[in-house]
């Protein structure tokens, strides 16, 4: 339920951009880790209908999920972890830690420009 | 069509609430615990007995956070320690920000720690900051033990894992696996410190206290 938050921080940066570069927002990519509890289907259902009057209003948002690494501790590599069958991906050893998760990031803006 | 890069944090405005909290944490030297469970688990119960048995020895204020009604503050307010009450009005997590304002109202100067008991959700409240030193995930033995597979996000931010309600594990009354938890947290976050507990019976609470009073005393030096 908190993809609302964030949805509305998008639609508030998205319009911010929009209003400096004075173009219409066509679509935009955001970035988010795994832990982040971030639904795509609900957070693209609330940035659709919060974009609604906005500058954002009909533009597509793709996101894009980090996968969440993790440093082994028996081979001493990093690899993306799966949580459900959670072991190295090298070596198969279950001995690692999870690295920090991805944050939530607007990464990029396509406007319509010439 | 015109691309720009933006590299934006989208919670940026929680994240500068959060950093004036810690910053204030940190100044005062005041340890703070962000308690995270689903509904029910008991972290009122667990909280109103610490906060009871601990008073002589540590100075404990709470910041509640519920969608609807001050039950739980007024249930911390008997035991004699402070609490402040926020309302969300329906959303699922407690903000940096209405942190900010309820540390605000408490009597910080006669404090020695603080409790934030956010919404009750295993979800949403792990993604919000709040500027606080740690989580404590409480897991009440009634919700069932495949809870640290099926909610990886908040038992692997966690500095400590209350299993709590342990007195319903005698006489079978529900089954759940206490090893299984263990073992499941433990491959999600290394370093976390699992406790069982019953805040009925006062089982395990010794453990918890002992591990409460130094984390309170490597904040206050």
């Amino acid at each position: 339920m908190h993809e609302t938050v964030v949805a509305q921080s998008l639609v508030e940066a998205i319009s911010a951009e929009a209003d400096k570069c004075g173009a219409k927002p066509i679509s935009a990519k955001m970035s988010c880790g795994e832990l982040n509890g971030v639904n795509d289907e609900v957070l693209s259902f609330a940035f659709e209908a919060l974009a609604k009057g906005t500058p954002c209003e009909g533009m597509v948002l793709r996101i894009e999920h980090k996968p969440l690494q993790a440093k082994c501790h028996a081979c001493g590599c990093t690899f993306a972890v799966e949580l459900s069958d959670a072991r190295c991906s090298h070596c198969h050893s279950e001995d690692f830690e999870l690295l920090p998760d991805a944050p939530l990031v607007l990464e990029e803006i396509e406007f319509d420009k010439e | 069509m015109e691309k720009i890069n933006v590299r934006k944090r989208i919670l940026s405005a929680n994240e500068r609430y959060a950093l004036k909290n810690s910053e204030l944490l940190a100044q005062r030297k005041q340890l703070c615990l962000n308690m995270i469970s689903s509904p029910g688990s008991g972290k009122t119960t667990l909280l109103a007995r610490t906060c009871s048995e601990l008073n002589t020895e540590i100075r404990i204020g709470v910041v509640e956070g519920d969608i609807q009604t001050d039950i739980d503050a007024e249930r911390i307010r008997a035991t004699n320690a402070p609490a402040v009450q926020i309302n969300t009005d329906g959303a699922c997590h407690l903000s940096a920000a209405q942190v900010s304002s309820a540390l605000d109202q408490l009597p910080l100067d006669d404090l020695d720690m603080i409790f934030i008991e956010n919404v009750g959700n295993l979800v949403c409240p792990g993604a919000f900051e709040l500027g606080e030193h740690g989580k404590i995930v409480v897991l009440s033995v009634a919700e069932g033990d495949d809870k640290p597979i099926k909610y990886p996000g908040i038992f692997a931010k966690s500095m400590v894992l209350l299993v709590s309600k342990i007195d319903l594990l005698d006489g079978g009354h529900v089954d759940f696996d206490l090893d299984r938890v263990k073992t499941d947290a433990r491959r999600l976050n290394k370093g976390v410190e699992i406790i069982p507990v019953s805040a009925k019976t006062g089982e395990g609470m010794a453990q918890w206290y002992d591990w409460l009073r130094e984390k309170t005393r490597q904040t206050r030096a």
